[in-house]
């Protein structure tokens, strides 16, 4: 069995793929606080995500669930005034802790923005970007059809690879970038609200897909839309903000459980209030 | 509207819906807005028609090739352009060769890399002054650091006074528009695309050259060829550090060689022109002028150009 050592190792070094380390969770986020300058954004999250899981975050705007969720693959470092306070376990080892390469992480973890934000290249080049700079060796022809189809993306483009990805729909655009996500072969794909853009239809195909893909990947999705959480979501983490007499606004978590816990009988008030459309 | 109106039938809807409040302001600033278009392409207009209407009487007896490839002279009726021509050439190769490469540089090293400190902050703030320092002073400092200072290896054989020293000091005039006009196209790169980049496991070197830049080039190259046109027209800096306006002969040194030489340019030579007393450099000026213009134009025609190429390419 590989422990936290060689993932440490790894993080540090070149990267290994999916080790996953049985019992262990994916990620435990303990007394996690973010910071932006002198204001705090989050406060004290504790959370453990399970691995092959899809765990939603919900919550009202200005809750924080983006913030946390750009914890995970440290995402936060590009913010010059973002400081991440407690600690961020993967397989057991601080994200945060000295000597871990931030582009490590990144390359075990895809990651998918709440706009559709293809590279304005071909198809085929926003596929194959991410294998080229992580060193693939290996077919990457084979690598962009594999993580195409995976995307249930395939078919639509297979003629037009070197076409530009401007040229897809919204809804392509966003499954082009869930390919582009998983062509990297992580272990963990981050879902920032993903379907916030999207139409009615072509969320629905990308919720098929996040099921079919959760075999595979640990997936962690950001929403706003309470009825997707309780759709896709094994695990739902409800968020809420304070708000402070300064104005201040900061995120907490309230409740995290089974979604159909979550949904049926929370066992917060905040978290029912939400649900049921009182609050938020 | 209201409901009666709507129940007598069309006609009311379409005269309550029809247009028949004047918006006299809208209509005021229009018309202002075109008179200031109509001031400008006036003031052009002029210019170019009194160099154009003023040059004809150059081209009685020459033709623009002649013009352009003649020797430089005191005697107007053979009297040509060649050094000052092949001169701003030179010196545009040489700017571009000493403020491209420093100044992107620069401006990728300040935007995206740099922290955000007070030094950054002073150091930019400092290079948009720099920007605005009259072109003469750079001719001052090119006069003491590349003419008197290292003469001995900018041109020890004509006291400094050489193609190095004016290439560089036209480079350290177009470096801060360089470095402000690359700085601005990297700002505009989204920052989605970042995000996406890094997203995948990027590092910071690949973001910067497989994202930001290609974004970013249009801009840049569009910037950066403009700055040139600028450094182009500049005669006081020139003047400074040692133009020369009467013959010499270019010869045929070799290129590396003619670097340390003597040198001329258009606009060094357009200055000279204007002042000799004779009727006939009236019109040899105008002539001069428009060979300027249209080398402007040609440069400026790149620059476009190259946008239009880079915008289609990504």
């Amino acid at each position: 069995m590989e422990g936290p050592v060689s993932v440490a190792r790894s993080l540090g070094g070149r990267a290994h793929h999916n080790e996953k380390p049985p019992g262990v969770p994916v990620f435990e986020l303990d007394d996690l606080s973010v910071e932006y300058g002198s204001f705090r954004a989050v406060d004290g999250i504790d959370l453990s995500i399970a691995a092959n899981e899809i765990t939603a975050f919900i919550g009202p705007s200005g809750c924080g669930k983006t913030t946390v969720l750009r914890c995970l693959n440290r995402m936060n470092d590009l913010i010059p005034s973002a400081r991440v306070l407690g600690a961020v376990r993967y397989h057991g080892v601080d994200l945060y802790g000295p000597r871990i390469d931030p582009v490590e992480v990144r390359r075990r973890m895809g990651m998918v923005f709440q706009k559709p934000n293809p590279f304005p290249k071909s198809i085929y080049e926003n596929v194959a970007f991410g294998p080229r700079v992580t060193g693939h060796q290996g077919d990457l022809d084979d690598l962009v059809e594999h993580s195409l189809r995976r995307a249930a993306l395939w078919d639509e483009v297979k003629d037009k690879l070197r076409d530009s990805a401007y040229a897809l729909s919204g809804g392509q655009q966003q499954r082009l970038c869930i390919a582009r996500a998983i062509a990297t072969n992580p272990d963990v794909v981050l879902m920032d609200e993903p379907c916030s853009a999207l139409d009615p239809i072509a969320t629905l195909r990308i919720e098929e897909l996040m099921i079919d893909l959760k075999k595979e990947y640990t997936i962690i999705i950001v929403t706003h839309n309470m009825q997707q959480a309780a759709r896709v979501s094994d695990r739902t983490a409800f968020f809420t903000v304070d708000v402070k007499e300064t104005g201040d606004r900061t995120g907490r978590l309230v409740e995290f459980d089974d979604t159909g816990v979550i949904f049926t009988k929370p066992s917060q008030k905040a978290t029912e209030d939400y649900i049921t459309g009182r609050f938020g | 509207m209201n409901r009666a109106a709507i129940a007598a039938g069309p006609e009311t809807v379409v005269r309550a819906l029809t247009h028949h409040r004047r918006d006299v302001r809208g209509s005021l600033f229009t018309v202002a807005l075109f008179a200031c278009l109509l001031v400008g392409m006036a003031i052009l207009a002029t210019l170019l028609y009194t160099v154009i209407s003023g040059s004809l009487p150059a081209w009685r007896d020459r033709s623009l090739t002649t013009f352009v490839t003649s020797q430089m002279s005191a005697d107007p009726h053979v009297a040509g352009i060649w050094q000052a021509f092949y001169g701003s050439l030179t010196l545009m190769v040489f700017t571009a060769l000493i403020a491209f490469p420093l100044g992107i540089s620069a401006a990728v090293y300040l935007e995206e890399y740099a922290p955000d400190t007070r030094l950054t902050r002073l150091i930019n703030a400092n290079i948009r002054n720099l920007a605005g320092v009259p072109s003469i002073v750079y001719g001052l400092l090119g006069l003491a650091v590349f003419v008197k200072l290292l003469g001995g290896i900018t041109g020890p054989e004509v006291e400094g006074r050489s193609v190095i020293a004016g290439g560089l000091t036209l480079g350290l005039l177009t470096l801060p528009i360089v470095i402000i006009t690359t700085a601005e196209s990297l700002r505009a790169v989204p920052n989605a695309l970042r995000e996406a980049a890094y997203g995948v496991g990027s590092t910071q070197w690949q973001v910067i050259r497989h994202h930001i830049l290609p974004v970013g080039a249009p801009g840049i190259f569009t910037g950066t060829i403009l700055s040139l046109g600028r450094a182009f027209g500049e005669a006081a800096p020139l003047l400074l550090v040692g133009g020369i306006t009467t013959f010499f002969s270019v010869g045929d040194a070799s290129f590396l060689e003619a670097l340390r030489g003597r040198f001329s340019a258009m606009p060094v030579l357009v200055f000279s022109w204007s002042r000799l007393p004779q009727e006939e450099f009236r019109a040899l000026t105008a002539a001069l002028i428009v060979v300027m213009l249209v080398v402007l134009l040609l440069v400026n025609g790149t620059a476009i150009y190259l946008r239009n190429r880079f915008e289609k390419g990504a």
